[in-house]
């Protein structure tokens, strides 16, 4: 039976590139998601009547429509009024607006979880709003935020495989290629999930050292 | 600027139809998930170690792999394996069905769990068994509490709805793209998609809202959060 | 003890309407050099309020505010390098959660007056001595008792070199055996020359410490005068009648000499 070779020597490799692109890809999209959740969430609580409702808009959209939907929107969709992207990149794209769009949820409902003492305290010592805004409101808003975007983080790990559905040869798309050339479906979707399971379990002792490493006494 | 209305008013019945199947893909995935959870739920809260065990290993696996993994492995592989020729839909339907019940297990569980032991023991008291107990006493403050937690539910598994583009099957996101090649108009096409899946979502979720605020029990602190 | 001071503080005329009430109708007075004003009044008269609108963390509808002869109110100056010079200490302490002592007291040096990172360090460890806390320098915010971070608090103040600090009823949120260290602080700033205004129920505090006390309600001063003056021999009714109720609630006298 050839059944451990095949694993090894047919469908390892390209799963193992395909996993290389996975990787790409959520090096790339989870810190830039973070950063987009942070400043649509800033927008959406400091900004103005304007950028507040634009903010708020954002988020209604991209939390309220499946990844994939904005995924074909960006791949498929813009070409066609002039603005190109390739499958790597329109998939990068559409996983930094989503998780940003969830990832401001979180941070907003932090933020507004602040007493607004601390705010007037910062002012009463002469620091601008701006100020206070980055060095009392958002170490503190941060902190509280990281379960929820933890766990969102985890969720970009899992539907970065939708990835494959704008043509990115990532993890799954590989498996789906191999798979389908020596009709062996389920040992190949088998071992693909297996990886992905290891992809979560690593990411997700990442994310808890990091939370053990900003841990602050009384601050939960 | 006309083409792409003209576009979409053509368009709109057949993706329309598209979105029939996708309630119905919800509905049926949503049903499976409550008939599997709530006794998957009693399982891990009052069952014996080896079913609690068997249960967490069923959750880990169905919460731990991509949607579109499990469709693949299943639609794929596992049917075929199992000799079961099933349409895109049906298979559709058991995938989305079994990863919810793990969601919606957990779900429950945290329901029945936050209820305290004080109620079992009461029910246990009067001469109940645990099973009659969990039926008559647990299940239905726990099913009220967990009300929140299903309405995102919802929206997720309607929005995993959209990746069984992926097997073919001919609900909105697999109109959507058919029709978006034949016409050239991807963009105007795509977004009415997302338009169509925002009513669903918005809409889904309004109504499950009045159903909490129908069945609610007077002195019941639901903890209302933020879901889409 | 009355030499001629030159004014810190002058409010002049304050009014502030929240919806239909009138928190405030019409406060002035102004605090001279070194001196303490103590005010006193029932709650819902206003009092905090009026020190927010010394700071403009709220802005009053109408009326003037000035501190050592520059205008603070209707001004196109920066109203944060004001509040540099006007201290506050709340109720509630307020320190950054996110920060340990010492940070909480440097941050203000480091972040708003742009001093050296060094420079900061010794000043806060300084005001942190002020206050008898050097040994809690590490400690964050959780792992104090309220009296330590109130009197952090004061330190973070303090550090600020501000010209006046307001108190907003500093110990109301301690509990009792805490409430001494933090006025034995208070007291130590007095002495020293600060000038203060101070909002408070501590009349024993008050009476020791107070070069003039402002009795408030309802919006409105409605008695002011040296200490010795109001506690005993008071002008207005009003003033006797909420003495009299606070004597009763502290089970001391306000009207023993």
């Amino acid at each position: 039976m050839n059944g451990i070779y095949f694993i090894k020597d047919i469908v390892l490799p390209p799963l193992l590139e395909g996993t290389w692109v996975t990787i790409k890809l959520l090096v790339l999209s989870i810190p830039l998601g973070l950063l987009l959740g942070i400043l649509i969430a800033g927008g959406r609580v400091y900004g103005n009547k304007i950028i507040s409702f634009l903010c708020a808009g954002f988020t209604v959209f991209f939390r309220g429509t499946p990844l994939l939907v904005q995924l074909f929107v960006i791949y498929y969709g813009l070409p066609s009024i002039g603005v190109y992207f390739s499958p790597f990149a329109a998939a990068v794209v559409g996983f930094v607006l989503c998780s940003g769009a969830y990832h401001s949820e979180y941070i907003r409902g932090a933020i507004q979880s602040i007493k607004s003492g601390q705010m007037m305290a910062a002012q009463a010592l002469g620091m601008s709003k701006f100020k206070a805004i980055i060095y009392i409101i958002f170490p503190q808003a941060l902190r509280r935020a990281l379960p929820g975007c933890s766990n969102e983080i985890v969720y970009l790990v899992k539907y970065s495989s939708l990835a494959f559905m704008v043509t990115c040869i990532e993890l799954t798309g590989a498996g789906k290629i191999v798979a389908t050339r020596y009709f062996r479906y389920t040992e190949v979707f088998l071992v693909i999930g297996i990886i992905y399971l290891l992809l979560v379990s690593v990411v997700t002792k990442i994310l808890s050292m990091v939370e053990k490493k900003l841990k602050i006494p009384g601050l939960e | 600027m006309t083409e792409n209305f003209l576009s979409i008013y053509e368009a709109l019945p057949y993706l329309l139809r598209g979105s029939l199947v996708t309630i119905g893909l919800v509905g049926g995935a949503l049903a499976l998930g409550l008939t599997l959870g709530i006794p998957m739920a009693i399982g891990q809260v009052y069952g014996n170690k080896y079913s609690a065990g068997l249960i967490s290993f069923y959750v880990w696996f169905f919460r731990g792999l991509p949607v579109l993994v499990l469709l693949f492995l299943f639609y794929f592989g596992l049917f075929a394996v199992l000799g079961l020729d099933l349409s895109a839909f049906t298979a559709a339907i058991l995938v989305l069905g079994l990863r919810s019940a793990a969601y919606q297990s957990q779900i429950f569980r945290g329901a029945m769990q936050s209820l305290g032991e004080g109620q079992m023991l009461a029910a246990l008291s009067l001469g109940m068994s645990k099973a009659k107990a969990a039926w008559h006493i647990i299940l239905p403050q726990a099913l009220r509490i967990s009300l929140p937690g299903w309405s995102n539910e919802y929206s997720i598994i309607l929005k995993d709805s959209a990746v069984t583009y992926a097997i073919g099957l001919m609900e909105i996101m697999t109109r959507g793209k058919f029709i978006a090649t034949r016409t050239f108009k991807p963009m105007p096409i795509f977004l009415t998609c997302a338009l169509i899946f925002l009513i669903l979502t918005y809409g889904g979720v309004k109504f499950l809202n009045l159903l909490e605020k129908k069945v609610r029990i007077p002195g019941y602190g639901t903890e209302r959060e933020e879901s889409y | 003890m009355q030499k001629d001071k030159a004014i810190v503080l002058r409010v002049e005329d304050i009014y502030k309407k929240y919806g239909n009430v009138e928190v405030l109708r019409g406060i002035s007075f102004e605090v001279k050099k070194g001196e303490t004003k103590v005010i006193i009044g029932p709650s819902g008269s206003g009092k905090s309020t009026l020190l927010r609108c010394i700071n403009q963390l709220t802005i009053p509808d109408k009326g003037r505010i000035w501190l050592e002869n520059e205008e603070v109110t209707h001004t196109r100056k920066n109203i944060n390098q004001f509040r540099q010079k006007i201290g506050m200490v709340f109720q509630d302490f307020n320190l950054f959660d996110h920060l340990n002592a010492l940070r909480n007291v440097e941050i203000g040096l480091i972040k708003v007056k742009s001093m050296g990172k060094d420079e900061a360090r010794q000043k806060a460890i300084e005001e942190l001595k002020q206050v008898g806390l050097e040994e809690q320098a590490h400690l964050y915010p959780a792992q104090l008792s309220g009296g330590q971070k109130q009197r952090v608090s004061i330190a973070r103040t303090l550090a600020m070199d501000p010209s006046v600090i307001l108190f907003d009823e500093p110990t109301s949120a301690l509990d009792p055996e805490l409430i001494g260290e933090v006025l034995e602080v208070i007291k130590k700033l007095a002495l020293n020359g600060m000038t203060m205004a101070v909002v408070t129920h501590e009349m024993g505090f008050a009476r020791s410490v107070a070069n003039e006390v402002i009795f408030m309600e309802d919006g409105k001063i409605i008695d002011q005068g040296p200490p010795r003056k109001l506690f005993t021999n008071p002008e207005h009714a009003r003033t006797r009648k909420f003495l009299y109720k606070i004597a009763e609630l502290y089970g001391r006298s306000a009207e023993k000499k």
